[in-house]
C-alpha cells in the first residue's frame, strides 16, 4: 500500500442495451490521499454520477462494472460480497447522492431517518450510543439539536442539504463522495453547504470526492482536479495548475465557458454535441469537436500519461512531454 | 413613456388550506416596470423564496394577483377585451426553466412552433410556415433537419432550449420572460444560448425580463439589474456598478458568495453573520433583512426602509443611505429602464 | 455494431400481456358468431332436448331443466354479457372523460359541483340502488337497458381519477406554452391534455367494462336481467333457481362461471398491458 486510501483502476461500468453496450465509464483511473479534496469535473452524461455509484457498488443491474479495480485501502471494493461491502458502506465510504435532499423520508424525523442509516451498516452501537452520534454529527453539519426532531418540510433547502451530508457522515467514513450536493441550491446557501463540507473535512480528517460541472465551485474547494469526458478522464492536477495551464483542449474549452465578472458580455461556448456514449467516436472522443485536432486524432486513443508529478493528460498533443 | 407591461403595487399571497388559511407572501407591495421605451435586458435576481418565479408569472398573466394590478399598456390585465387578450399574447412571450417541459411528449417539437403561426396568423400557407420555422431554427444555430420531425426525448437540453428561443424568434414580441433559460443546461452551452437572447434584443429590439439566481450570467447579459429579497426589490440600477460595487448589504452578500473560478481568490473571509443566519421568523414590521445584516441599526427593526436614491440611475432601499434624497417605489424602476 | 431497432422485436415478446388479454377477450366475443357456424343456435330453445343430459357427444356441455342445450346457449349468451360491459364502461367512460376534463380544468364552483356529486354517489351501495332501479322498470329488460342501468354507477370513478390527472397535467408547462401560444380553454383540453391521457383513459375504459361486467352479473344473478336473453348471469340465475347446485347438474353452473373467469383473467391482463404502455419502467428491455 502506498499511502492512497482510495486507488481506481481502469474501471469500466457499461450498461448493456439492444444496440451495444453504453460505456458510461471506460476506464478511468485515478488515486485518492487521505484528508484530500479531489474535484471530478465533467458535464452531464459524461458519466461522473455513474463513476460515484460504482465507488460503492450501487450501480443498478443491467449496468455492471465490466472491469478494473477499486482500491480501498488496499482491498478490492469489486470483489467483495453484499455482505461485506454493507459494511464498507457509510462506514468507510459514504455517498451524497445528486437530489439527496428531495429523498429525504417525508414522514420520519430526521434523528430517525440519520440513525436508520447507522444502524443499517453498523449493528453494534447501543441505543445511547447512536443518539449521541446524531446529535455530535448535527453540531458537526452546524445544525442545532432541535432539528433532530424536524421533519424534511420544516427544513430549508440548505438545512436538507446538510441532513444529507449528516447522514454520510454518522459513522466517520474515511472517504465521502459528493455529487453534485448544491446543484439545486442557491449561491448563498451553495456557500453554506460547500464551508460546511469543508469545515467538517478538517475536523473528521476525511477525504473528499466533489462530483460537479461548476469550474468555480471546484476552484473554491478542491485540492485536485480531474475532467471527465464521455466516460473517460482527460486530464488531471493540482487545482492551481490545471486552471494556470489547461492542458487538454477540452479543459480550455471549459474554462474559458465559465463567464467572469471581469469582461462584460463576452461569452464563449464550446461548439457541438457530446458523443453519444453508445457510438463512441473513434480515436480520441473529443476530436469531432476538438479546434486543435491532427490525423492521429481520428485514429489512436490518446492514453492517459504523467506528464509531470501527478500531472496527468490523454492528448496526443502532450504525449512527448515526459 | 408607458412601460408595457408594469406590476403596480402588486402583493401576492400563497394560501394554504380552506376553512384556516395560512399564507406565504411571496411578493410585497411591488412596483416593477417592463419593456417600453429601448428595448433593454432587464436582470431580476434573487434566491429561492424571493419571488421572482411568481413576478413572472404574473407578468405573463398565469396567475392574478391578491391586491395591486397588473398593467398592459397602462390596462388592468382583467379587463382586457377578448381581442386585446390575444394581442397580449402575441406581444408577451416566455422562455422557461426545463428545456424538456415545455414540450408535450405526445408530439414532435414542431407542434410548439406551428401552433403560434396558425393561431397568430404568422402564415398563410403550410410552405411559408415551414420556411418561417427552419429560419428561425439557423437564426439561434440549430440545424432544421436534425430538428424538425423529432420528438423532446430525442433532443438533448441544450437544443430543445434553443428551439425555444428560437420560438421566440419567430415571433418577435416585444417582450420575453426568461425565467432562469440557462440553469439547467450544461455549461458549454449556456454561453450560445445567452447570445441568442442577446441577438434578440439588440437586433430585433425585444425587450428581455432576465429572471435568474445567477449573478454572473445577469452581469453578462442585463444592462439593469433587480435584486429581491423575501418578496421586496432591494436594489436597482445598472449591472455593472450594482455588481461591481454592491450597496445593499444582502446584495454584498451576493456577490461575495459568487464562486469564482480562480483557486486563489476563495471565499472571502467576511463577516459570516448574514451567511450563516437562516432567514428567522418575518417580522411584520422592518427591514426584511434585518435579522441577518451585519450592519443593522434599531430603527431597521421599527420600520421598512423606503427607496433612497444613490446615483442618477441607482436606487437602494436601506436606511444605511438615508441621507440620500428619498424615491417612490413607482418611480424606481424608471430609474432602470 | 448494427443496431436492432425496437420494430424488430415482435409485438408479442415486446407487450406479451396486452396481447394475450387482448386475444382472450377477442376469443370471448366472437364465440357467439363463430360457434353459431358449428352448433345449431335453435337447439338453445326451451324443449330442444331432453332435459338434465349430462355432458355426452352430442349435446357437449349437456342440457338444462328447460332441455336447452347448453352449449349454443354459452355460445348466444358470452358475447351479450360483454357486449353489456363494453357498453355500460364506454358510457361510464364517456360522462367519466366529459365530466373529469370539465372539473380538473375549469375548477371553482363547477368543479365542487361535479365532484360532490360524483362523491355522494360514490357513497351509495351500488349493487343496492341498481337493485332498487331495476326492479322498478316495468316491462322487459333488454340487454341495452341493462347497460343503461349499469352505467350509472360507472361514470362517478373515471371522473374522479380523470380529474386528478388532469388537475397534474394543467400546470405542467406545455401547457402554458400552448396558452402562449394564443389556445384557450377547450381547444388546451382537447389537444394538449387528452393525447397524453390515452393510456390512461384506455385503462380507466378497462376498469369501468369489468365493473360493469361485474354488476350485470351481479344483477342478473338475483334475476334482474333480461330474461329472455342467456347472457351468463341470467344462466347463473336459472341454474339457481332450478337447484342445479343440489341436483349435481355441474355442467349447468359450471361453465358460466368459467367464462367469467377467462373474462376477468383477460381483462385484467388488457389493464396490466396497458399499465406497462403508460408507465415506462414497467416495460421490458429491449
Amino acid at each position: 500500500m502506498n499511502g492512497y486510501v482510495v486507488q481506481v483502476e481502469n474501471l469500466k461500468v457499461y450498461y448493456p442495451t439492444s444496440s451495444g453496450p453504453v460505456k458510461a465509464v471506460d476506464g478511468v483511473s485515478f488515486n485518492l490521499g487521505a484528508r484530500e479534496k479531489l474535484g471530478l469535473v465533467g458535464e452531464s452524461g459524461c458519466g461522473k454520477s455513474t463513476l460515484a455509484l460504482s465507488l460503492l457498488r450501487l450501480i443498478k443491474p443491467p449496468g455492471r462494472i465490466e472491469g478494473g479495480r477499486i482500491l480501498l485501502n488496499g482491498v478490492d471494493l469489486t470483489q467483495l460480497s453484499w455482505d461485506k461491502m454493507r459494511r464498507v458502506r457509510l462506514n468507510q465510504i459514504s455517498l451524497i447522492p445528486q437530489g439527496a435532499m428531495n429523498s429525504l423520508n417525508p414522514v420520519m424525523r430526521v434523528r430517525n431517518q440519520i440513525m436508520d442509516g447507522m444502524r443499517a451498516h453498523n449493528q453494534s452501537m447501543s441505543r445511547q450510543e447512536l443518539e449521541a452520534r446524531v446529535y455530535e454529527t448535527l453540531e458537526l453539519v452546524g445544525l442545532e439539536r432541535n432539528v433532530a426532531t424536524m421533519y424534511p418540510h420544516e427544513l430549508s433547502g440548505g438545512m436538507k442539504q446538510r441532513v444529507c451530508v449528516a447522514i454520510a457522515i454518522s459513522l466517520r467514513p474515511q472517504v465521502v463522495v459528493a455529487d453534485e450536493p448544491t446543484s439545486a441550491l442557491d449561491v448563498v446557501v451553495q456557500r453554506q453547504v460547500m464551508e460546511t463540507i469543508g469545515q467538517l473535512q478538517e475536523e473528521l480528517g476525511a477525504a473528499v470526492i466533489l462530483i460537479g460541472h461548476d469550474m468555480g465551485l471546484m476552484a473554491q474547494f478542491v485540492e485536485r482536479l480531474a475532467v471527465m469526458y464521455a466516460g473517460r478522464l482527460v486530464e488531471a492536477g493540482g487545482i492551481r495548475e490545471v486552471f494556470r495551464q489547461p492542458l487538454h483542449p477540452y479543459t480550455q474549452l471549459l474554462i474559458s465557458s465559465v463567464p467572469l465578472l471581469d469582461e462584460k458580455g463576452v461569452f464563449r461556448g464550446i461548439p457541438g454535441l457530446t458523443p453519444s456514449l453508445l457510438h463512441v467516436p473513434s480515436g480520441c472522443i473529443f476530436h469531432p469537436r476538438c479546434p486543435q485536432a491532427q490525423d492521429t486524432c481520428t485514429e489512436e486513443v490518446p492514453p492517459l500519461v504523467e506528464v509531470g508529478p501527478s500531472r496527468w493528460v490523454a492528448c496526443h498533443r502532450h504525449e512527448v512531454e515526459r | 413613456m408607458t412601460a408595457l407591461l408594469e406590476l403596480r403595487n402588486v402583493t401576492k399571497v400563497y394560501t394554504r388550506g380552506t376553512f384556516v388559511r395560512s399564507g406565504t407572501v411571496a411578493l410585497d407591495d411591488v412596483s416593477l416596470s417592463a419593456g417600453g421605451g429601448t428595448p433593454a435586458i432587464t436582470a431580476l435576481a434573487g434566491e429561492s423564496g424571493s419571488g421572482k418565479t411568481t413576478m413572472g408569472l404574473l407578468l405573463l398573466g398565469f396567475l392574478t394577483p391578491t391586491s395591486g394590478q397588473v398593467l398592459y399598456d397602462g390596462q388592468d390585465l382583467r379587463k382586457l377585451s377578448s381581442q386585446e387578450w390575444d394581442t397580449f399574447r402575441r406581444d408577451v412571450q416566455a422562455i422557461f426553466q426545463d428545456p424538456f417541459a415545455v414540450y408535450n411528449p405526445f408530439y414532435k417539437v414542431d407542434h410548439v412552433l406551428e401552433v403560434p403561426i396558425h393561431k397568430f396568423r404568422l402564415a398563410k400557407s403550410h410552405a411559408e410556415a415551414r420556411t418561417l420555422m427552419e429560419q428561425a431554427l439557423v437564426g439561434v444555430g440549430l440545424r432544421p433537419e436534425e430538428t424538425l420531425g423529432r420528438y423532446a426525448h430525442q433532443l438533448s437540453g441544450g437544443q430543445l432550449q434553443r428551439v425555444t428561443v428560437a420560438r421566440a424568434l419567430l415571433l418577435k414580441p416585444r417582450l420575453i420572460v426568461a425565467d432562469e433559460p440557462v440553469s439547467m443546461v450544461d455549461a458549454s452551452l449556456r454561453a450560445t444560448i445567452l447570445e441568442s437572447l442577446r441577438k434578440l434584443n439588440r437586433e430585433f429590439g425585444i425587450s428581455i425580463l432576465y429572471i435568474t439566481h445567477d449573478l454572473t450570467t445577469a452581469y453578462h447579459i442585463g444592462d439593469s439589474i433587480v435584486v429581491l429579497y423575501q418578496g421586496s426589490m432591494v436594489e436597482i440600477g445598472h449591472v455593472d456598478p450594482v455588481i461591481k460595487n454592491p450597496q445593499h448589504p444582502y446584495t454584498q452578500l451576493l456577490v461575495a458568495s459568487i464562486p469564482w473560478p480562480d483557486p486563489d481568490r476563495k471565499w472571502q473571509r467576511t463577516d459570516k453573520t448574514a451567511l450563516w443566519r437562516e432567514g428567522l421568523a418575518k417580522t411584520a414590521v422592518g427591514c426584511k433583512f434585518a435579522d441577518r445584516c451585519p450592519k443593522v441599526m434599531p430603527m431597521c427593526r421599527e420600520s421598512t426602509p423606503p427607496f433612497y436614491r444613490i446615483e442618477p440611475r441607482r436606487a437602494v432601499a436601506c436606511y444605511l443611505h438615508r441621507d440620500s434624497p428619498m424615491i417612490a417605489a413607482e418611480e424606481v424602476t424608471q430609474l432602470a429602464l | 455494431m448494427a443496431a436492432r431497432p425496437a420494430r424488430d422485436i415482435s409485438l408479442i415478446r415486446r407487450h406479451p400481456q396486452l396481447i394475450t388479454g387482448l386475444a382472450i377477450l377477442l376469443v370471448l366475443i366472437v364465440i357467439g358468431p363463430v360457434g353459431s357456424l358449428f352448433v345449431d343456435t335453435k337447439e338453445a330453445k326451451v324443449g330442444a332436448a331432453l332435459p338434465d343430459l349430462p355432458p355426452s357427444a352430442r349435446y357437449p356441455l349437456g342440457t338444462d331443466t328447460y332441455g336447452r342445450n347448453l352449449l349454443p346457449m354459452l355460445f348466444l349468451g358470452t358475447p351479450q354479457t360483454i357486449k353489456i360491459g363494453l357498453l355500460a364502461g364506454a358510457i361510464g367512460l364517456g360522462v367519466g372523460i366529459i365530466l373529469g376534463f370539465v372539473a380538473g380544468y375549469t375548477g371553482g364552483i363547477v368543479d365542487n359541483i361535479i365532484r360532490g356529486a360524483a362523491d355522494i354517489l360514490l357513497t351509495v351501495p351500488g349493487l343496492l340502488l341498481l337493485v332498487v332501479i331495476a326492479v322498478s322498470i316495468k316491462g322487459t329488460v333488454s340487454v341495452n337497458m341493462m347497460a343503461i342501468v349499469v352505467s350509472i354507477l360507472a361514470w362517478m370513478w373515471p371522473t374522479r381519477t380523470i380529474r386528478a390527472q388532469v388537475l397534474t397535467l394543467r400546470e405542467r408547462e406545455f401547457v402554458r406554452m400552448a396558452k402562449l401560444g394564443g389556445m384557450k380553454g377547450a381547444e388546451i383540453i382537447v389537444r394538449e391534455l387528452v393525447p397524453n391521457l390515452l393510456p390512461y383513459l384506455a385503462s380507466s375504459f378497462v376498469g369501468a367494462v369489468a365493473s360493469a361486467i361485474l354488476a350485470t352479473i351481479g344483477l342478473e344473478a338475483l334475476g334482474l336481467g333480461p330474461q329472455n336473453q342467456p347472457t351468463l348471469g341470467m344462466t347463473i340465475y336459472w341454474a339457481l333457481y332450478y337447484t342445479a347446485v343440489l341436483r349435481g347438474l355441474w355442467w349447468w353452473w359450471a361453465p358460466p362461471i368459467v367464462i367469467i373467469v377467462l373474462t376477468f383473467m383477460g381483462l385484467f391482463l388488457v389493464s396490466a398491458g396497458l399499465d406497462q404502455i403508460a408507465n415506462p419502467r414497467l416495460r421490458r428491455l429491449t
